[in-house]
């Protein structure tokens, strides 16, 4: 079963107040799909701010539009209408190419289904951000090499998808996200194909890195459990954010984002 | 990205495809090496026939009867587009046609030859003794048609190599032996040295030669009413190359006279020179070279199609891999490149291997032709390369852009 490390918070608890900014705000986000005669309002205004190293639950039935809501955060996708900006800037002004660079550099994505290259070992598959940042073959091998290190892979390198277990491609997946050494990494039901072994070695490595590099990490999830690893969780429900609490910390002092004004409040 | 990161990725792809790959470069490798089969053959030919030509010298002149150009036959003169011996014997003068420095008639036919038991069916040329130096190498044994044979109507006969190979054994000693020709017994006076193709491509080693007078009285019979020798063909040897249009001329009026035919009469022989011959020769060639470029143009045509078809299936297919890649930082240029680099690698590839089917089967198939073999020029080899990268960008830049505007959502989202 799941064992949350206590203190969610850790490293967070006792870094310095100051770095804490907003790497996330979004206001009245709408995203609506038109199939044919039909509209799907996946979004109806969601205001949400995330702040630097803090690790987030977005919760919700099925259908409730968290995973367009993470698209859109992942700039994968674009919102029908309101006002996204990462990291301060306001991704609406951006063109397809700053899009692509943000894709590459800022963000790191993690799926449900893993989405890896099939028929393209493990290492290649971790080094495809890196063909896209222009990095060269040597220095991407040598990163790739690390990540995988990071994700305790590192003697799966050479293998293929379909040589991997579930929790190991979900494992090179990750390699992947944290390749660019991105701030933000954003998990869509990371856990959703895994079963509660692989789930919890995959939910220990993303606490890792939220505690020791410091990494913003933002989950979709349906399991409780998984939420209990995080600092705060996001209940959203028709398109609109339901919920948004502080789990409570065992021992530990407030999360930062309390003390920070609401986005609401703060416009 | 790197553009070989760019190509990696490209061959990967397809290497990940061999059969299929394979099957759509089959159109362009068809075409590519069809096209280059037999543009090499042409020039083959070509090369044959401008090396027969000039190899007879530059400052040779033929004098056909007629109108080469096919103009209506003459209705006024003797004989209609006849030439005869006396007609070469005229040019041959050199106080009419000071230019003309050799003068050589000839008359030819097919003729049987028989000795023992062996008998062929060989070219024959009546000529007399300018023809082998205007004309012909050095005789191997013996000796060629004198003048004396001509004046006589001698019966004597130089054999082609390849004629005495089939008549004699290799170490026999030819020379005063009869052989029949047409039933009538020659006797051989010489034996020609190897020479390969002549002029239009008759083999001179499967040729015999004979005095023009006996070739016309014993095996022809062709005469003019009053009783000439008739001959297909003059060949005049000009002084020199500077002045064949002088020489043109100086015939031209000899032959008008001795053919009484008035100032607004047409010639009724035609007086062609090497470069006449080499331009008829250039226009069916060049006819031939269209021809083939509409072949080409065509089977490229559709080996493009080809490609784009199965770009717009792979880009289909592969829409999940690019939502991926446009996930993890691909930008529209890194997957319009992607793509265009694959259609590209395809129709280059079918082109190298086209042309290496086409100018090896080509190379092979003359192999087997004496003095004959085809060209392959790098010229065609550019060219094809070329177009088969142009038809690899043309057909490939569509799915390429369609897989290139693909939101990445969408595309990972994609069933
Ligand atoms: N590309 C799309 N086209 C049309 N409807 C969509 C599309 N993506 C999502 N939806 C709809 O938007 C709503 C929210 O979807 P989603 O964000 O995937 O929900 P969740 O991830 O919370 O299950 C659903 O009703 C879904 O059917
Ligand atoms: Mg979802």
């Amino acid at each position: 079963m799941f064992k949350p490390s206590p203190g969610g918070t850790g490293a967070n608890g006792s870094e310095p107040q100051v770095d804490k900014y907003p790497v996330i705000e979004t206001i009245g986000l709408t995203k609506t799909y038109t199939m044919g005669d039909v509209e799907v309002h996946a979004l109806q205004g969601v205001d949400m701010t995330v702040h630097v190293g803090e690790m987030l639950a977005i919760m919700g039935p099925s259908g409730s539009g968290k995973s367009t809501l993470m698209n859109i955060i992942g700039c994968l996708d674009v919102p029908s209408s309101g006002l996204y900006r990462l990291d301060g800037i306001d991704v609406a002004m951006l063109d397809d190419n700053a899009l692509a660079d943000i894709r590459s550099l800022k963000v790191g994505y993690v799926f449900q289904n893993f989405n890896l290259l099939p028929r393209t070992t493990a290492q290649a598959n971790v080094e495809l951000p890196l063909l896209y940042a222009g990095i060269g073959g040597r220095e991407r091998r040598q990163r790739a090499e690390e990540v995988l290190k990071t994700v305790r892979l590192d003697h799966r390198g050479g293998h293929k998808p379909n040589e991997l277990s579930g929790g190991q491609q979900q494992r090179v997946a990750i390699a992947r996200a944290l390749i660019n050494r991105p701030q933000l990494i954003l998990a869509d039901e990371p856990t959703g194909n895994l079963d509660t072994r692989n789930s919890v070695g995959i939910m220990e490595l993303f606490q890792q890195l939220n505690e020791e590099q410091g990494i913003t990490i933002i989950f979709v999830t349906h399991n409780p459990e998984v939420a209990d690893y995080c600092d705060r969780v996001v209940r959203v429900r028709d398109g609109l954010i339901e919920s948004d609490e502080r789990n409570s910390p065992v021992g530990g002092e407030a999360p930062p984002f309390q003390a920070m004004p609401s986005v609401a409040t703060g416009q | 990205m790197h553009f070989y990161e760019s190509v990696r990725v490209a061959m990967l792809a397809l290497a990940a495809n061999k059969l299929r790959s394979g099957l759509t470069m089959l159109g362009i490798i068809i075409g590519v090496g069809a096209v280059i089969a037999l543009l090499s053959i042409g020039r083959g030919v070509e090369r044959f026939f401008v090396e027969q030509f000039t190899s007879l010298g530059t400052n040779l002149l033929y004098i056909f009867p007629g109108q080469l150009s096919g103009g209506p036959p003459q209705e006024r003169g003797r004989d209609v587009g006849v030439l005869t011996l006396n007609d070469s014997y005229a040019i041959a003068n050199p106080l009419r046609v000071p230019d003309v420095i050799a003068v050589s008639p000839e008359v030819t036919g097919r003729v049987v030859v028989a000795r023992g038991s062996s008998d062929l069916e060989v070219s024959v040329s009546g000529v007399t003794a300018t023809y082998q130096d205007a004309l012909l190498g050095e005789a191997a044994i013996g000796s060629f048609v004198g003048e004396t044979d001509v004046q006589e109507r001698g019966r004597v006969v130089v054999l082609g190599s390849d004629v005495f190979g089939s008549l004699f054994d290799p170490n026999e000693d030819p020379l005063e032996q009869t052989i029949r020709v047409n039933n009538i017994l020659f006797r051989v006076i010489g034996v020609m040295e190897e020479r390969g193709a002549g002029i239009g491509g008759a083999n001179l080693d499967e040729t015999i030669f004979v005095p023009l007078t006996t070739a016309s009285d014993r095996l022809f019979r062709r005469r003019t009413v009053s009783g000439d020798y008739i001959v297909n063909v003059i060949y005049a040897t000009v002084s020199s190359e500077e002045r064949m249009e002088a020489a043109q001329e100086q015939i031209a009026e000899l032959l008008r006279e001795r053919h009484n035919i008035d100032f607004q009469g047409e010639d009724d022989f035609s007086i062609i020179n090497q470069s006449d011959l080499l331009s008829i020769f250039g226009d069916i060639l060049g006819l031939f070279t269209l021809f083939l470029s509409a072949i080409a143009f065509i089977s490229l045509l559709v080996g493009g199609i080809g490609i784009m078809n199965i770009m717009l299936v792979s880009v289909t297919e592969r829409t999940r891999e690019i939502g991926l890649r446009k996930a993890v930082g691909a930008k529209r240029r890194n997957v319009l490149g992607q793509f265009l680099i694959e259609a590209v690698t395809l129709a280059l590839i079918g082109g190298i291997l086209g042309i290496i089917l086409g100018g090896g089967g080509a190379l092979a198939a003359t192999s087997f032709i004496n003095n004959f073999s085809a060209v392959v020029g790098i010229d065609a080899i550019v060219i094809a390369l070329l177009f088969s990268t142009a038809v690899g960008l043309f057909f490939g830049i569509y799915p390429a852009y369609r897989a290139s505007r693909l939101n990445p959502i969408d595309a990972l989202r994609y069933e």
